[in-house]
């Protein structure tokens, strides 16, 4: 450790001690991560690594596979309340959403509306750490990311359906489509949110449109302090546990949305309006251009 | 909109077989064609995306499913649901020959997984409303571009016929992220059924309603064009009675082959989803 300081950054005792105190969500595994999110002593995995399901695809391809598939389904309570959180596991597969691990979170979000259905009460929240369709399962993984989109859009009708994207891989591909259907959104700083993986724009439109490399460039277009900046998600909060916990249950408490991000449909074309493709802002302009209110 | 000669497209050919004498609404898009034909008393919408080399945003020039695309059908089909709300809902019919959506430095700015997220709320929307939702795949359907125009009917249909593709993503991308070499991908297709590009391999998995064979994608016959409507129009007619949900691809006999995992997923988390 060093002692010298920059003077514009003086680290006090205090700021110090809160860095300190934090639990970094980062760091933590889904399942971690579920059981951290949840009231303590409360969480209860449903379909646990014992259950010993079968995954039909990736053997084929000589790739061992987890025995939860990369997804954690948990049962427990929320500040108090039923609640249910699908934890995507990035460290596996990339957190590619395969037919087990995508019918897992279907599954759970169908049997979560059965229960408002019934009148029983459930919160449902999604950790999203995924590239998007597991490739290996390439039309089985798209086709039960759809049934992911259709039990969204069924399920938030009665409850707020909150996805959270911490990093360090970020929400992509059709899981990313799952994102913007959510009620509300919280991202860590550190998180990306956007349809197409950079390796996929550079290797479809070439590395003058975008290089793959160029971290700053990748999180001044997609990751989580501009997507908050421009109004693509609604809350923004550090790598702690706590934080976002805090963000979480704001979030849950107010309540089914009027209207959804992705029933704006007017709103945002008259945004789009405003964008010549022949002089594209940056990451900068956009955020002077689209503030965080989506006007009506 | 230009005044050149319009791309040909196998979703303009269709468009244009099934649009009948309907006029095309005007979408301000070139890529965007809308019309709504009545067949034989039932209103249809069609939706179809076309190539246009004058788009707006250059990285949708080519019959990919951009920021506007996914925003303007999401405007069509609640048009379709605003318009019929007090009246007897029409049939919305998807044309699906989309080349994946459109990757750019623009599109990740502007956000277009909302704009295809649009898209897919309006379409399912439509279909818990009460309106049948038909997708009909003539050509490639790609990615993000399935999601958000087809994938929330209630039912997919397709063309048997060479060049009619449903993947996750560009062959030769998939390589790369995989880390594989296309040849292997190819390979690979034909044991491992959900990789397979080809329609009758997708068809195994349970998730097409019907495979109308024996039409000529590019360029159909006047019988070959009244047997897809009236193909169309019996998938209508069969949503009407039982519209079901997207759960229903896993009622059939394919499905009970090869997805019995999905649905042993789903029958297990339910036995286990309340504490015993």
């Amino acid at each position: 450790m060093t002692s010298t300081i920059h003077s514009d950054n003086p680290i006090t005792k205090e700021r110090r001690d809160r860095f300190l105190s934090r639990q970094s969500v980062i760091e933590m595994r889904a399942r971690e991560r579920a059981r951290a999110l949840l009231d303590p002593g409360s969480f209860r995995e449903v379909l646990n690594p014992f259950d010993r399901l079968e995954f039909p695809w990736l053997p084929l391809q000589g790739i061992v596979p987890e025995s939860d598939d990369g997804v954690v389904v948990a049962r427990g309570q929320f500040a108090g309340k039923p609640a249910v959180i699908m934890a995507i596991e990035g460290a596996f597969q990339g957190g590619g959403m395969g037919e087990v691990s995508a019918t897992k979170i279907a599954a759970a979000l169908a049997l979560a509306r059965r229960d408002w259905e019934s009148s029983r009460p459930i919160l449902p929240v999604l950790l999203l750490e995924t590239g998007g369709v597991r490739l290996q399962e390439a039309n089985l993984g798209e086709a039960v990311v759809a049934e992911i989109h259709a039990e969204i859009i069924a399920l938030r009708r009665h409850t707020p359906v909150i996805g959270v994207i911490t990093g360090m891989i970020g929400c992509f591909g059709g899981m990313s489509i799952a994102a913007g259907l959510c009620s509300y959104l919280v991202v860590l700083p550190q998180a990306r949110l956007e349809l197409n993986g950079p390796e996929v724009i550079e290797q479809e439109a070439g590395i003058d449109e975008l290089n793959a490399g160029d971290k700053h460039l990748i999180w001044s277009l997609m990751g989580g302090e501009q997507r908050y900046e421009t109004g693509f998600v609604d809350a923004l909060v550090e790598d702690d546990v706590k934080a976002l916990r805090q963000a979480v249950q704001a979030l849950a408490e107010r309540g089914v949305r009027s209207r959804h991000r992705s029933e704006m449909v007017e709103e945002y074309r008259r945004r789009l309006a405003t964008i010549d493709p022949a002089a594209p802002p940056d990451g900068p302009a956009l955020r002077r251009m689209w503030p965080r209110e989506v006007k009506s | 909109m230009s005044l050149r000669a319009p791309v040909s497209s196998r979703g303009r050919t269709w468009f244009e077989a099934l649009a009948e004498n309907a006029l095309p609404i005007n979408t301000g898009l070139g890529s965007l064609l809308v019309a709504d034909p009545t067949w034989e008393g039932e209103r249809v919408r069609l939706l179809v995306i076309v190539p246009d080399p004058q788009n707006h945003f250059p990285r949708a020039r080519h019959g990919e499913l951009g920021l506007e695309e996914g925003w303007a059908l999401a405007h069509h089909v609640r048009d379709a649901i605003a318009a019929d709300s007090s009246s007897p809902k029409r049939a919305i019919v998807a044309i699906v020959d989309v080349q994946s959506q459109a990757y750019g430095r623009l599109e990740a700015l502007l956000g277009i997984h909302l704009s295809l997220a649009a898209a897919a709320d309006a379409y399912a929307t439509a279909r818990t409303a009460g309106h049948p939702v038909v997708a009909l795949i003539v050509g490639t359907a790609l990615s993000g571009g399935l999601l958000a125009h087809g994938d929330q009917g209630h039912r997919l249909l397709a063309l048997g016929a060479p060049g009619v593709i449903v993947h996750a993503m560009r062959k030769a991308s998939a390589a790369r992220i995989t880390r594989r070499t296309v040849e292997e991908l190819d390979e690979l297709g034909k044991t491992v059924i959900p990789m397979a590009y080809d329609i009758r391999q997708f068809a195994k998995l349970g998730l097409l309603h019907e495979l109308i064979a024996g039409i000529d994608a590019d360029a159909p016959s006047a019988a070959q064009i009244a047997k897809v409507k009236e193909r169309i129009a019996a998938a209508i007619t069969d949503i009407r009675s039982n519209p079901g949900d997207l759960t229903s691809r896993l009622d059939n006999a394919e499905a009970k082959v090869t997805r019995a995992a999905s649905i042993e997923v789903r029958r297990r988390l339910a036995e286990q989803w309340n504490a015993p």
